[in-house]
């Protein structure tokens, strides 16, 4: 999803001299080698300084321009967060903040470099939007938009490298909604990011199983299609939640307002990270089976 | 970029106007920073009225004020400049109003909102970024308080400007000594020399009376020009009145009558 974003904002950029994209000392991937050599002079390393990274954004926005500010999740959400919120959103600049490598992508690093509580975090701020590409393909589609939008900050949730295509024969991307990857009668999976790929996984073993499954990704947490999880809630008998990120603020705990709002009969089972630093090691799905979330406990709690 | 010539004495009578449209001001609303908008008052007077040209909305060179507290300053510099209007002012901290304690991006001729410190310069940068990726010649003037040198993002962005050579930068501290809790200089001994940091951090430096206008001016208009611009100057907090000279208060408070009677008295007397 890394080299995706970076030949997505290459092209971008080539197309439009106003992309200009500020980096806190990250390594080069994909096209922005390309990227850095072919336009210098819109390629900004601030080096380790992500406050100045927001900083130069904002100024770059107020002079017209459309800027990304990109390093690994958890440095360009949570070191520069009051520049986000003062300098993004309270001025309400078309700044894409991405955030490379969330969730627990980083799963040898340790704590310091796990992105748990993003989505919380980011959709909390007013005007600031909030998107979660599930694949490479959904990637090119969110940089796309968020190269060309007006409408204020963004916080870009992507992976790193290796995630699977999902999205091929999906229905088209839209932001805002609600995206099915397939549709069924029985049992709806919502889903965003990187986990998509296990979700995918626990429904094919559903389907396996007879289970009529819809597979969602819900690639646009802010703002969230509230009318099409109103209907994903109304139009299936059991709604399945799998999300990596901490059970306050994200996804899930979403959804459940929704449908006590709308008073939604369904069964609903939502899967998540815990309310917990994981001071495991080992690969991604290592840590994520450490907080729960593995197909075969979640296959084990709503078979 | 700046005028042929410069009137200091036509900028003492402005500062001098200035000032006691903000004391009127303080009659109406207790909500102000009296003291950091008198300490930068020749500042930002200069900059408006002697190095910004065709000062107003349509100005190809940009003003943000990173010490969003002294705005006052700027508020009534706007006012005069016809860029903000009677109502405006007179509206100021009212549920009728658009202008508040600090400067808020969206209103006539404010460029970004301030009011957390150390959030200026960095955007300066970026702004003096797109002005040269525009192939514009804009120039960038902000003015810093002493306290700001404390923030991390300040040095983060000074760092950058000298690197990335933005010569279209010139900036200034408001170096007042004074931040909430005292002076600077016995907080933050090691911050002094000032000037000496920047000058190390590749800047071209340069100290003045910050009460001075054509000290202000000259600082800017001798400039070699070719790296981004730190004027270090040394001001008075709540210069001009002498109760409110130095003395912290004046940062929160607004002078009750008579104490606005003797300001108007001791101001008329330095023009």
């Amino acid at each position: 999803m890394r080299n995706t974003f970076s030949e997505t904002l290459y092209a971008e950029a080539t197309a439009n001299p106003d992309v200009y994209i500020v980096v806190a000392d990250i390594s080069p991937a994909g096209s922005m080698a390309k990227f850095s050599s072919e336009y210098p002079e819109r390629f900004i390393n601030v080096g380790v300084a992500e406050q100045s990274m927001i900083g130069i954004a904002a100024g770059l926005a107020l002079k017209g321009c459309q800027p990304f500010a990109y390093t690994i999740a958890t440095f360009s959400l949570y070191r520069p967060f009051e520049m986000i919120r003062d300098d993004l959103c309270y001025q309400n600049l078309p700044v894409t903040v991405v955030g490379m490598g969330a969730g627990v992508i980083y799963s040898t690093l340790g704590g310091t470099h796990h992105t748990q509580e993003d989505i919380a975090i980011a959709s909390a701020l007013p005007n600031m939007q909030v998107l979660a590409p599930c694949d490479p393909l959904e990637c090119v589609e969110a940089t796309r938009w968020c190269a060309r939008q007006k409408n204020g900050p963004v916080y870009l949730r992507i992976g790193k490298a290796g995630e699977p295509v999902l999205t091929a024969q999906a229905e088209p991307w839209q932001f805002g909604k609600l995206r099915y990857l397939r549709r069924g009668s029985e049992v709806c999976i919502l889903t965003y990011g990187v986990i998509t790929a296990m979700a995918t996984d626990v429904a094919d073993k559903l389907a396996a199983q007879g289970r009529s499954v819809s597979l969602v990704s819900a690639h646009t947490l802010k703002p969230l299609d509230r009318d099409g999880i109103t209907a994903a809630l109304q139009q299936h008998r059991h709604v399945v939640v799998i999300e990596e990120h901490v059970p306050q603020g994200g996804l899930a705990s979403q959804v459940k307002q929704i449908a006590w709002d709308v008073r939604a009969t369904c069964r609903l089972d939502t899967f998540t990270l815990q309310d917990a630093f994981i001071h495991n090691y080992g690969s991604t799905n290592d840590l994520l089976a450490a907080h729960g979330l593995s197909p075969e406990r979640i296959l084990a709690a709503i078979s | 970029m700046t005028q042929a010539s410069f009137d200091a004495t036509a900028a003492r009578t402005r500062c001098q106007r200035y000032r006691r449209r903000i004391l009127d001001m303080s009659q109406r609303v207790s909500a102000l920073h009296i003291g950091g908008a008198f300490s930068c008052t020749e500042i930002v007077d200069c900059i408006y009225n002697a190095l910004m040209r065709n000062p107003g909305l349509s100005s190809p060179d940009t003003f943000l004020m990173s010490k969003g507290h002294g705005c006052m300053i700027q508020y009534v510099v706007l006012e005069a400049l016809g860029v903000l209007t009677k109502a405006d002012l007179d509206a100021y901290c009212t549920p009728h109003g658009r202008l508040g304690v600090h400067p808020d991006y969206g209103n006539p001729g404010i460029e970004a909102s301030t009011g957390s410190l150390g959030h200026g310069l960095p955007m300066v940068v970026g702004m003096a970024l797109a002005e040269r990726g525009k192939r514009r010649d804009g120039m960038i003037y902000t003015v810093l308080s002493d306290g700001e040198t404390q923030e991390g993002s300040t040095w983060e962005a000074v760092l950058m400007a000298s690197s990335l050579k933005l010569s279209n930068i010139v900036a200034f501290i408001d170096n007042n000594d004074f931040q909430s809790l005292g002076r600077t200089s016995e907080t933050h001994p090691s911050l002094y020399p000032l000037a000496a940091k920047f000058d190390a951090f590749g800047w071209e430096t340069a100290e003045i009376d910050g009460h001075d206008p054509a000290a202000i001016y000259r600082a800017v208009s001798t400039r070699k020009g070719d790296r981004p611009l730190m004027v270090v100057a040394r001001t008075t907090k709540g210069k001009g009145v002498s109760y409110m000279e130095n003395a912290p208060i004046w940062h929160y408070r607004s002078p009750n009558k008579d104490e606005y009677a003797q300001a108007i008295r001791e101001l008329e007397t330095q023009a």
